[in-house]
């Protein structure tokens, strides 16, 4: 394979995030449309680094309620017990399913605080202009991306306990307000991947005047 | 640098890298050959060796199991003489009247919405590369299909409904019903769909209706990017 020394953007070039063509852009201000999808051209996402902390910001804080608050509530016989997301890990492995209980621990707690440290380490070192380990770096961030969207395992254990068990006056079992932050961490966090551009983190070599463009 | 718009050197395998944005210039690849960038490995191309119509094949079976999937019954519960059985949008609709709007809201959408716009923008685009000219919304299309596909968590649920299983098997008898046989071959036909589907060919297929680029096509002349410190 032929590379040039050059990135695209080096090269007065702008590349379709949609179709892959490169095209020249109308100008370096406004790049204008790709010719062959019609896709808004940008040499960089926009304003990716300030976007990025502000919902990685967002579901840290959602991160909190989301872990406390219960999940879950029984119903049984009028009594009615509440569940947080630590709760059904360990009520999985009590009641001797110890595989299915570390599939929920990792996506549901490990998963998503990996996401928000993992990202914020990207913002820092981009911020820093760092142009250490940029493959390794890389390769962080498409993992969050593959990864991200597990963590809504939970959420849909939740919701189908729920649909199933609704057998009253006998027993039920109905949702916590801890879920709708837990689904919220996660829709932000998968928000926060997609608008963090990795190509800042090979820019710092080449020139910092690319970030926060 | 030449006044051909699509590369430099006028050379249409030319490519940037999406993560990295290095130029480089894409072999012919053998069928099954797979190109990673040079810089930072991110995958650049592959040639499937499966034939072109197997991903328009794929996605038509995957709108009739959708279908089948989303109408039929996904597990049922029995009780103490009572009966309980629940769909997916069951599951949406029970949080919503629970309380949980936006917890619905996100199941419904992760679930139904996002698997449903998948595979209708991709039946879409691949009938459209089909027979070009393609009209110009092909490429909202386009765009639409690839904004659905991290959202599309049929794979997740049904990891979910299974983890969801094994917590209510200790309170009642639980069966497996066709809706969840229906959404385990979803799982297969996705990634076989994004497997056997080579976006490079399609986008090359693709001519819009007047002959023309979709939008004006840009300036010939080389403006300065960013790097050389003439932004504003």
């Amino acid at each position: 394979m032929r590379t040039s020394p050059l990135t695209a953007a080096q090269a007065g070039l702008v590349n379709c995030e949609t179709c892959g063509l490169l095209s020249q852009p109308a100008s370096a201000a406004e790049p204008g449309y790709c010719p062959r999808c019609g896709m808004a051209l940008e040499w960089r996402r926009p304003r990716s680094i300030q976007t990025t902390w502000a919902l990685v910001t967002a579901a840290a804080i959602c991160y909190i309620p989301a872990n406390l608050l219960p999940v879950l509530g029984t119903t049984t016989l009028g009594s009615t017990e509440y569940d947080t997301i630590m709760g059904g890990v360990v009520f999985l492995y009590t009641t001797g399913s110890w595989p299915l209980a570390l599939i929920v621990l990792i996506a549901s707690v490990m998963v998503p605080l990996g996401k928000l440290v993992a990202l914020s380490y990207l913002l820092i070192t981009v911020q820093r202009g760092s142009i250490r380990s940029n493959r390794e770096r890389t390769r962080l961030y498409r993992m969050v991306e593959i990864i991200g969207r597990w963590s809504m395992l939970d959420v849909f254990v939740d919701t189908f306990t729920v649909a199933l068990v609704q057998l009253k006056p006998l027993m039920s079992i109905q949702p916590g307000p801890g879920v709708a932050f837990f689904a919220a961490v996660v829709v932000l966090t998968m928000i926060a991947a997609s608008t963090f551009d990795p190509r800042l983190i090979w820019d710092a070599g080449v020139d910092k005047e690319f970030r926060n463009a | 640098m030449t006044d051909d718009p699509i590369a430099p050197e006028g050379d249409p395998a030319a490519r940037a890298c999406p993560d990295c944005d290095l130029l480089q210039v894409i072999p012919e690849l053998p069928p099954g050959g797979k190109a990673r960038c040079a810089r930072c490995g991110r995958m650049l191309a592959t040639r499937s060796s499966a034939p072109s119509d197997l991903p328009l094949a794929l996605t038509l079976t995957a709108l009739l199991v959708l279908i089948v999937a989303n109408t039929m019954p996904l597990m049922g519960l029995s009780v103490a003489g009572r009966q309980a059985i629940t769909t997916i949008g069951g599951g949406a609709y029970q949080m919503w009247l629970q309380g949980q709007e936006v917890t619905a809201v996100t199941v419904a959408f992760c679930a139904l919405i996002a698997p449903a716009g998948y595979i209708l923008f991709m039946l879409i685009v691949l009938l459209a590369a089909k027979r070009p000219p393609a009209p110009q919304w092909v490429g909202d299309m386009l765009r639409w299909a690839d904004a659905m596909q991290p959202w599309a968590m049929v794979d997740v649920m049904m990891l979910g409904i299974l983890v969801a299983l094994v917590k209510i098997a200790d309170l009642a008898r639980v069966e497996p019903d066709i809706g969840m046989y229906a959404v385990g071959i979803l799982i297969l036909l996705f990634p076989a769909i994004s497997v056997s589907l080579n976006p490079e060919e399609i986008w090359a297929r693709l001519e819009w209706a007047d002959g023309e680029s979709p939008l004006p096509a840009p300036e010939t002349s080389t403006p300065e990017p960013p790097s050389s410190g003439s932004t504003p």
